[in-house]
């Protein structure tokens, strides 16, 4: 039955009248016009859709509505500061050149976000295995472990600045 | 609806440089067909009042990096800062027509008229300079946006104060001069691309992404297999679900509604009942219908007889290569919205060929082809198959049958399911060595795979190379599945055939594989990247099979050449290859923007390692076997070998290809590196665990 789900999405409280079966991606992408998020298989195969949800990357494009009631959704959109200032990954990723056609930057964004926060201080085997369930197909693997890399070092140094 | 003309109108303040771009000639050395040139003026580029820089082409950025190197190169001839260029890629309305967006010839071909262009518009501003700061034209100086005297540089005027009041056109005939290619600032220059930051906070647009009132999504209604045919469909209790539109025009059954999940559930609701396609081959026979049914063969290139050759050879060998059937498979699966009006048509697609769109969809609608106008913004990857726009042709369908935006956003599924496959291919060749190890005899066919790539980079006296079908021309109509241009068409395999049977007579000649090439190589070029991707290496080369699983490759790609080395690790067990290292040096002549080339480089030798070890596609009599990324295997992080690229300098030659000519190399080098780990050559593509324990048995 539709009714009323609300959770947060990027810091912003919002209300959707949905089916709680509905999946998040295309609440995400429909509903609240997020577009930032991409569709790249619907079967958790390609990574495309990863946000966080309070703090953990997951597929939106499997994840119901329904379960992020009350939570915290992370999209592309919301890495950067409000004043438009570069998360470190996505400045790394940027600098590094981790991008070509861009489609599988946003899942590779949140899925960096989310594995620097439980792993501060990868060996680029690390980052190469928590990276492993998002796919790009223009070959770019190499500059984003190097890009996620650097990102580290950075949070890192803002971590211990007093 | 803006038509282009009226664009020109009400932007027509500031200087405007427009061309007849003499496509026809530029064309002239290539084998595409064109249907239409440009029958009126297209702006190229707009400076405005402001002094910003608009810059109109018609191609696309999908990821190859036009949307930096191209403002790059403009940049740099206007001598302005690349932060105030303006790109606006792919829309018909304001773009000049362009043929599309492939074969690595973006810079290659574009890149010369729109230089003109800047010539064009220097040449003016320097004559409204000249009368402004009463200075004789030829004294005058551009730099950074500035027009200034030579004789003293504070006297100066910028491109904006020129520009105001002015309404200026100005047509590229090709007769203003332009700087020579030296000291470069901006283009050359390793630059950072420009379209990053939009792309790493999801504000990027993709044709998905569009939205627009009142606009439904639609799911289609799609065949077990190809060749089904719809037999009936009850859509009733699709229909009944709250908010759903179905659509019905002939062939076409789709179920439509405001979020594209809900149409995809009631879709899902949707009985039907299909025909079975007819008899047809499958995987397990597919080489054998090719080898039977095959179309008129072509000569590419001859030399010397071919029994002259044979009978100078000491030994002959002779092998048949072979390559299946595999998917582009973009991260983006094709989309499309389109608003059809009583007027035309507005499409936001993603597509490599936004002019070819603008064709077939007036063809659909039946209106002129300037009533339709075709927006595209960033693909989300192509590599060949986005020429084919059916997505968009849906789009327009369903959108002039509901009266509504209509968008249409492939599923994974629907993306395998439509895709061009690069086509299975035969090459069968034959080639020998004479006594003192030369290789004096060459005779290649190379059948249903086209015929890019196919002439060996080697002087060979005796040869013979032909080709029958392809992914081109009528080669399409004798595969059993659809085919198109997989990235680098045709180079891919004639380079895995090509290069696997250069080592097999390296080795029957006693030599190593490096320096058998270098000796054969048919110019300087060659053998510079050869060098080049050796000094990289820094290994020793001996006579094959080492064991160490070394391997080398080369040849030639859209007038670029290439060489490749590489180290894998093969698993006797398993069969699985693990590539431990990949080097790649390429002459690719000017290069516009280092940074932009070594990252096409890279991404080519790592997309290459699909095509090589994993990915095909099955088929039976219609069906597609691999519809997702679970069967379909693509490189992922942990394939990752360690990657280096290097450019080798050459700028006299202008820009050639640089996106392709890497990927080519992949299954050449890899199967080259195979056989030296295992001392088994290995036929056919890809290389998959099961073949290399076939092989190995
Ligand atoms: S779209 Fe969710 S994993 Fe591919
Ligand atoms: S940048 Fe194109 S898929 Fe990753």
């Amino acid at each position: 039955m539709r009714r009323a789900i609300r959770f947060t999405v990027n810091g912003r409280p919002v209300e959707v009248d949905a089916e709680p079966g509905r999946l998040l991606l295309w609440v995400l992408r429909s509903d609240l016009g997020l577009t930032g998020t991409k569709y790249g298989c619907g079967e958790r195969e390609c990574g495309a859709c990863t946000v966080l949800v309070d703090g953990r990357p997951v597929f939106s494009c499997r994840q119901r509505v329904g379960s992020v009631e009350g939570r915290e959704v992370m999209t592309a959109e919301g890495v950067a500061s409000p004043d438009g200032t570069l998360h470190p990954v996505q400045e790394a990723l940027v600098e590094h050149g981790g991008l070509q056609c861009g489609f599988c930057t946003p899942g590779m964004v949140m899925r960096a976000v989310g594995f620097l926060r439980r792993n501060p201080d990868p060996t680029r085997e690390d980052i190469a295995r928590g990276m492993e369930t998002n796919l790009c197909r223009c070959g770019t693997y190499n500059r984003i472990v190097d890009a996620v890399e650097q990102a580290a070092r950075q949070l890192r140094a803002q971590e211990d600045r007093p | 609806m803006t038509t282009r003309r009226d664009f020109l109108r009400i932007s027509g303040m500031g200087i405007v440089v427009l061309y007849t771009m003499d496509i026809r000639e530029l064309m002239a050395r290539r084998t595409f067909q064109f249907r239409d040139y440009p029958k009126d003026f297209n702006a190229y580029l707009r400076i405005g009042e402001d002094g910003r820089v608009a810059f109109f082409t018609g191609k696309i950025e999908m990821g190859q990096g036009v949307y930096t190197s191209l403002p790059q190169m403009l940049a740099e001839e206007l001598d302005v800062p690349l932060s105030s260029v303006d790109p606006i890629l792919g829309d018909t309305d304001l773009c000049p027509w362009d043929m599309g967006t492939f074969g690595s010839m973006s810079t290659r071909f574009f890149g010369p008229p729109m230089r003109q262009a800047a010539a064009e518009a220097k040449a003016v501003l320097k004559d409204l300079a000249a009368e402004r700061l009463g200075v004789p034209p030829d004294r005058l100086g551009t730099r950074d946006g500035v027009v200034y005297d030579v004789a003293d540089p504070a006297v100066s005027v910028t491109y904006a104060e020129l520009a105001r009041g002015q309404r200026i056109e100005r047509v590229v005939r090709g007769e203003v001069s332009r700087d020579e290619p030296t000291g470069y600032t901006v283009s050359g220059v390793a630059t950072e691309r420009q379209d990053g930051r939009a792309k790493v906070t999801g504000q990027a647009r993709y044709a998905a992404d569009i939205r627009l009132d009142g606009m439904l999504s639609a799911r289609i209604l799609r065949p077990p297999a190809h060749g089904s045919r719809l037999r009936d469909a009850d859509t009733t209790r699709a229909a009944s679900v709250e908010g759903v539109r179905v659509v019905r025009d002939g062939d076409l059954v789709a179920v439509l509604h405001r979020h594209p999940d809900v149409a995809q559930e009631a879709l899902g609701m949707v009985t039907a009942t299909w025909d079975p396609p007819a008899e047809g081959p499958g995987s397990s026979n597919i080489f054998e219908y090719l080898e039977g049914n095959l179309p008129e063969a072509r000569v590419v290139s001859e030399a010397g007889s071919l029994s002259a050759g044979r009978a100078a050879s000491e030994t002959v060998r002779e092998s048949t290569f072979r390559a299946n059937y595999m998917a582009h498979a973009p991260m983006e699966p094709h989309a499309a919205l389109a608003s059809v009006d009583g007027q035309g048509a507005t499409i936001w697609a993603s597509t490599q060929n936004p002019f070819t769109l603008r064709r077939e969809a007036a063809e659909i609608l039946g209106c002129p082809e300037e009533d339709v106008r075709v927006i595209t913004p960033f693909v989300g990857g192509g590599f060949g198959g986005k020429t084919e726009n059916d997505q968009a042709h849906e789009a327009v369908r369903l959108s002039r049958a509901v009266g509504a935006p209509v968008q249409v956003a492939w599923t994974r599924e629907e993306e395998f399911f439509y895709d061009s496959f690069r086509p299975a291919t035969i090459v069968h060749v034959a080639s020998g060595v004479d006594h003192a190890g030369r290789l004096v005899f060459w005779d290649y066919r190379n059948l249903h795979g086209g015929n890019r790539s196919s002439d060996p980079v080697y002087a060979i006296p005796h040869h013979r190379v032909t080709s029958a079908g392809g992914w081109g021309g009528s080669g399409p109509r004798y595969h059993p599945l659809r085919v198109g241009a997989w990235r680098g068409p045709g180079a891919n395999v004639n380079h895995f055939a090509i290069e696997s049977q250069v080592d097999i007579m390296a080795e029957v000649a006693g030599r190593d594989p490096l320096s058998f090439r270098l000796e054969h190589a048919k110019d300087e070029r060659v053998r510079g990247v050869l060098r080049a991707a050796a000094d990289l290496f820094g290994e020793e080369w001996r006579a094959g099979p080492s064991g160490r699983g070394h391997g080398v490759a080369s040849g030639a790609d859209a007038g670029t050449v290439v060489a490749a080395m590489a180290e894998v690790d093969v698993d006797r067990k398993t069969g699985a290859v693990r590539v431990l290292r990949v080097v790649c040096a390429q002459d690719m002549g000017e290069v516009i923007n280092p940074e932009g080339a070594r990252m096409q480089m890279e991404g080519g030798l790592i997309q290459g390692l699909g095509y090589a070890l994993r990915e095909e596609i099955h088929f039976d009599r219609g069906a597609i076997i691999e519809r997702n990324f679970d069967r379909y295997e693509l490189p992922r992080f942990s394939w990752l070998p360690s990657i280096e690229v290097t450019i080798v300098d050459n700028p006299a030659l202008g820009p050639q290809g640089g996106g392709e000519p890497s990927v080519t190399m992949v299954g050449a080098v890899l199967a080259n590196a195979i056989h030296d780990a295992i001392g088994k050559r290995m036929h056919e593509l890809p290389m998959t665990p099961e073949r290399v324990l076939a092989a190995l048995a």
